[in-house]
């Protein structure tokens, strides 16, 4: 039978204030445990949590950028369930109205074509703090509870898991593109649950479906997505749907390569959601509103000018933009006077293709400047696009500038008529056989002479002139 | 024992002087058991060298132990100052002792105190009230020149009329709860118990005031009353005729009495009705436990109070609350999260919230023709310990006081005299939201009329 995937995502992205929802701790990551803690993260009693504007302004940019609806007011709800890493026993959520609701995203296909997503809902939420377990012991560390989070709701619009990837990356961009969230996976900034189900083809119902926890990277989210898929469709041929898809979280092993029942839903939480009595509703005032729909260039935005604007092509504008550090990367190498078809190349080609290895674009030795100049230098012949790789080779490697660079490795190329000349008579002085070879009619013995003069050069040589002098001297 | 506004006329040796003689006075009064201190047989804790003043042990004290009466909460040292602490030590009042309460507030004599029993100190066999019994019995005993109490039902009014002290509940969100040990959030509030109506307006204007940290505290300057206080303002003054009608005649005496001071003092009284406080009871009874059984959630085991260790996490947070929290606490718990639960939310929660307004808007009718309000402040005067071991007996106890807190409104409970065994009774004054001014000048003008 032909199965049709449906895949609803919840993200949790925290947002990059500099202090939690609740209280005024900052929300740094990777500090002492239980540093950046007070009485009111802490659960300590007597405290009462006051809401953070901040967190309310990122989320109105968000509803802003996905075509949402803002509500002006909005309400706190109390989400009741222990756990150690939840200080007071119920987690401030937001439950019958969010503060945004009704959006939507648009994904781009390879091939040019565009799909719309839905996004239910974003609320405000505070996040919890960490368990980390050491054999027999677990500790508590609060660093993170209070930390603001936006739950994130799609639809459940997508059909495979390369659409949801793609949700991903572009709701990955709009937050970083906004700058409310740092958006980091590994350091769990940016965190993922997936609703997974499947029916027949054709079938417009919503069948069982299973909530895929512990995601954290593009490529688990795919591989854990497909195995989902695969499971549902096996129990289905089988004749054993009913047995084995039931509503329940299952966790992904990224070792084995597998999800695995983690509690179904019979054990399933009840939260007992009402209305936090120690906050107000959240009311947006015009002048907030008005000043949080300004938001900056999204993607999309972005990507349509730099076609129109710069002339490049709509690929590699997609690449370009996919990330906003790119994307500044690359306008500011157009400010600092490169062409735009070289910037595209030198960056998305030749300098992402010397990151890795946990250096990024944004901590890459290269910066938008020097790449800059070193392009405006194979633009103004100052060196051969060889010869510039060679020198990016070595401003990863050295902090100096590029002419420096360029000098150092005696690349600049070698125009100078006379000292070229004087190579030429020098390679056609001791190649007297090759010459007569070439003067009866073995023109493919040109390409000898200029590699020969290339060589001499120590590839300094500017290639065109040597053709022309070789030309001029062979004739 | 002196007054609070005699008190802050006196010097620093003075002042030193008191606390050594209350010291001494709370050590000689011990079996009274007003004070933590005095039934576990530690010293009385102090903070700062301000005017001594007694603080129910749900005020967050930097240093102290504060424990809300319950065992959960045992070795719990406070890191920082309630905002009523704070306020009180800018203006030269300093904390002195906890006071024994009703485990988490939550009762109506002071019995479910993991400490133990306050005598009421006008008859050891009675109540002192509660759940801020341990404040009024300190300050009616003469071991407290003034002490602060929290009032979510009437827990502030009920044991100052139980021990004939004066008690005050401020417009919620005139003093912040920042600090203090939550109940029921939308409902708590901190006000003070004290020797007289003066002393009442001079501490209220001490601890009031808006606070950053407190979202649900009143966003506007706070405007002192103390020095403003007028008892020969002429006020309509409406008595609830169905309260007076059905309270025990003891109690309808000394209303009757006060009804008859309030007339000599050149006040007018009108007759109103309300409906019937079953209604209070019951809307009460679900949000304040709805609210309790959130705000109790944080005593888990896990990071501080009494942990019962175990193997399994589950068994650690079952252990820790069902041997940490008294019969009372879990009650309430239990009810709260019944009435919260899928199914049961629409019914119970959200038709409480609905009554809720209703209730309020009685107030509002009432208000379009009368300046305050003059009811009972208890059914009956102090009744006897283990006497109202039915939990639903006991909740109607606090039938008059508990629908000024579903309204956030102000209210003071004022001593109206004694009945015939020498039980104190008290009489309560209602004012509008934010209207303490009328309310103290109408409860002083009440106090000067009785003339006890």
């Amino acid at each position: 039978m032909e199965f049709e995937v449906v895949i609803g995502l919840e993200v949790h992205a925290q947002l990059n204030t500099k202090t939690k929802i609740f209280c005024s701790c900052p929300t740094s990551f990777g500090d002492e445990p239980n540093t950046n803690v007070c009485e009111v993260c802490l659960g300590l009693p007597g405290a009462l949590p006051v809401l953070n504007k901040e967190a309310v302004k990122k989320a109105i940019a968000l509803g802003t950028a996905i075509n949402a609806t803002i509500n002006r007011k909005s309400i706190f709800n109390r989400k009741n369930y222990f756990y150690p890493d939840l200080p007071k026993g119920y987690q401030i959520s937001q439950f019958e109205i969010p503060i945004v609701e009704a959006g939507e995203i648009y994904i781009d296909f390879e091939d040019g074509t565009k799909k719309r997503i839905g996004v239910t809902r974003a609320h405000l939420e505070e996040d919890a703090g960490k368990n980390i377990h050491h054999g027999n012991v677990s500790h508590v560390d609060l660093n993170r509870a209070g930390t603001p989070l936006l739950e994130i709701v799609s639809e459940p619009d997508m059909r495979s898991s390369e659409e949801a990837v793609l949700y991903l990356k572009k709701l990955h961009a709009i937050l970083r593109y906004l700058d409310i969230s740092d958006a980091n996976m590994q350091e769990g900034s940016f965190r993922c649950d997936a609703n997974v189900s499947i029916r027949p083809k054709g079938d417009t119902k919503l069948y069982t479906r299973a909530e895929i926890k512990n995601l954290n990277s593009f490529k688990f989210i795919q591989r854990a997505i497909d195995y989902e898929v695969e499971r549902q469709s096996a129990a289905w041929e089988d004749g054993v749907y009913e047995q084995e898809v039931v509503q329940e979280t299952r966790l992904f092993d990224i070792d084995k390569n597998e999800t695995r029942s983690m509690r179904s839903k019979e054990d399933s939480a009840e939260y007992r959601y009402f209305p936090d009595p120690d906050l107000l509703p959240v009311l947006i005032p015009e002048d907030m509103l008005a000043e949080c729909i300004q938001i900056p260039e999204l993607p999309d935005e972005k990507r349509d000018r730099f076609v129109t604007e710069y002339g490049i092509k709509a690929y590699d504008a997609n690449v370009i933009t996919a990330s906003v550090e790119t994307a500044r990367f690359f306008e500011t190498m157009i400010e600092h006077g490169a062409s735009p078809k070289n910037s595209v190349t030198w960056l998305s080609v030749e300098l992402q293709g010397r990151l890795g290895n946990g250096v990024t674009i944004m901590t890459s030795p290269v910066d938008a400047a020097t790449l800059a100049l070193l392009v405006k230098r194979i633009e103004d012949a100052t060196i051969s696009g060889k010869a510039a790789k060679e020198v990016l080779d070595y401003l990863m490697q050295n902090r100096v500038g590029v002419d420096e660079a360029i000098e150092t490795l005696g690349l600049r190329q070698m125009s100078d008529e006379g000292a070229l000349v004087a190579i030429i008579d020098a390679i056609i002085a001791a190649n007297g056989d090759k010459v007569a070879e070439y003067k009866a009619g073995k023109e493919k013995l040109f390409a000898f002479f200029v590699g020969q003069a290339m060589k001499e050069s120590k590839g300094t040589a500017n290639p065109s002139k040597v053709n022309e002098l070789l030309k001029a001297r062979l004739h | 024992m002196i007054t609070l506004k005699e008190a802050l006329t006196l010097p620093a040796e003075a002042l030193k002087e008191i606390r050594d003689d209350l010291k001494k006075e709370i050590a000689a009064k011990k079996e009274l058991g007003a004070y933590v201190e005095q039934l576990t047989n530690q010293p009385i804790g102090e903070y700062g060298e301000g005017i001594p003043i007694a603080l129910k042990d749900n005020i967050q004290v930097k240093g102290w132990e504060v424990t809300s009466g319950s065992n959960i909460l045992q070795g719990y040292v406070a890191p920082y100052n309630a905002t009523v602490v704070d306020n009180m030590l800018r203006r030269g009042l300093a904390p002195f002792g906890r006071t024994n309460m009703d485990e988490f507030a939550m009762g109506s004599s002071t019995e479910s105190s993991f400490y133990g029993k306050t005598l009421n100190p006008h008859n050891p066999m009675c109540v002192p009230g509660g759940s801020s019994g341990g404040s009024a019995a300190a300050v009616a005993a003469g071991i407290a020149i003034a002490a602060l109490g929290s009032d979510t039902g009437g827990s502030i009014r009920q044991p100052a009329a139980f021990c004939g002290c004066v008690g005050l509940k401020p417009t919620y969100g005139k003093v912040s709860r920042y600090g203090l040990g939550a109940y029921s959030s939308s409902l708590d509030q901190i006000g003070p118990i004290t020797q007289n109506v003066e002393d009442a307006a001079i501490l209220y204007d001490i601890i009031a005031g808006h606070e950053p940290k407190d979202s649900t505290s009143a966003a506007m300057a706070h405007e002192s009353v103390a020095d403003k206080l007028n008892p020969d303002r002429k006020m309509t003054i409406a008595v609830i005729e169905n309260y007076l009608n059905e309270a025990s005649s003891e109690v309808r005496e000394k209303m009757l009495e006060g009804i008859k001071a309030l007339q000599s003092a050149g006040h007018t009284i009108v007759y109103r009705n309300f409906i019937n406080s079953k209604y209070d009871i019951a809307t009460y009874y679900v949000i304040a436990t709805a609210e309790a059984s959130a705000n109790l959630s944080r005593y888990d085991g896990v990071r501080y109070g009494n942990r019962h260790n175990s193997d399994s996490l589950k068994e650690m947070f079952i252990q820790s609350r069902s041997l940490g929290f008294g019969e009372e606490v879990k009650r309430r718990i239990l009810l709260g999260t019944f009435v919260l639960s899928s199914g049961y939310y629409d019914a119970y929660y959200i038709k409480a919230q609905r009554a809720r307004h209703f209730i309020k808007a009685q107030y509002e009718a009432i208000f379009q023709e009368a300046d305050l309000i003059f009811m009972p402040v208890t059914p009956t005067a102090a009744f006897e310990f283990g006497s109202k071991a039915d939990p639903l007996e006991m909740y109607l106890s606090d039938i008059y006081t508990i629908s000024l807190n579903l309204a956030g409104l102000p209210g003071i409970s004022v001593p109206l005299g004694k009945n015939q065994e020498g039980l104190p009774i008290g009489g309560q004054l209602i004012g509008q939201a934010y209207g303490e001014q009328a309310l103290l000048d109408g409860a002083l003008s009440l106090e000067r009329a009785l003339g006890l």
